[in-house]
């Protein structure tokens, strides 16, 4: 997995590349919750994410609950069918914000 | 005609690649599609990842992953010798919660009840076996 940040003005991207399992997702959740030490508006692109299981889904749940703790947003883009089938599955797609 | 392979191994984190790409190499073999293995992907990785987290707490063990085919029907089974435990006596989560008010995990064991068709566990000679199917349409085993 690898993920590159890029700030633009108020909004700060992660860019997330490759499958996010049991193995990696601490790497998210540290990219995540890093990233709000800096901004309070966090887009997460899953464009080039094919993979995704509890671990990964556990990474994106405290990232949105430290947005919420710090008064801002974490926004999930460009999600494929197979990581939104697991987003639906577990009722996160309701529970993020997906774009 | 159903097919079948196993693979035997220390149960550790580190391993879990070595598993899904034997999982993924059986089932490449079975012209199975993309979506169908990347569910049995996170099948693979959530009861493996539990088994390396539960089983064997002040030791270390193996673990036996066995896949088979038949007429579409695959079925995997995970057996370790660690310390007795059912995963599916575990409460499912409420996935209608808010993100706020959610617990932090709990949803791998879910997410293999939702996937498969068929779990099933038992403890048979000091071990913990669960064994799993999924059918699948139009799959073929070569």
């Amino acid at each position: 997995m690898n993920i590159t940040k890029t700030v633009n003005g108020e909004e700060t991207v992660l860019a997330v590349e490759g499958r996010i399992d049991a193995t990696n997702s601490k790497e998210l959740q540290d990219a995540i919750i890093g990233a709000f030490q800096s901004t309070k508006n966090l887009v997460v692109d899953f464009e080039k994410v094919a993979y995704i299981a509890s671990a990964g889904l556990r990474a994106l749940l405290l990232g949105h609950k430290t947005a919420v703790s710090k008064s801002g947003i974490m926004k999930l883009t460009h999600v494929n069918d197979d990581v939104m089938e697991v987003l639906r599955m577990t009722g996160f797609q309701s529970a993020l914000h997906i774009e | 005609m159903k097919v079948k392979d196993s693979i035997t191994l220390k149960a550790e984190l580190a391993s879990l690649e070595t598993v899904t790409d034997f999982v993924n190499g059986f089932m490449d073999n079975c012209g199975y599609d993309f979506k169908f293995q990347t569910q049995i992907d996170i099948v693979v990785e959530e009861v493996y990842v539990n088994i390396c987290s539960y089983a064997y707490p002040d030791s270390s063990g193996d673990v036996t992953v066995e896949i088979a085919e038949e007429g579409g029907r695959l079925t995997l089974s995970f057996a370790d010798s660690g310390i007795e435990y059912n995963p599916l006596e575990k409460e499912d989560p409420d996935i209608t919660l808010s993100a706020e008010e959610r617990e932090i995990g709990g949803l791998g064991v879910f997410m293999v009840k939702q996937i498969m068709d068929e779990v099933t566990y038992r403890r048979t000679d000091g071990k913990n076996v669960l064994e799993m199917a999924k059918n699948a349409d139009a799959a073929e085993c070569n």
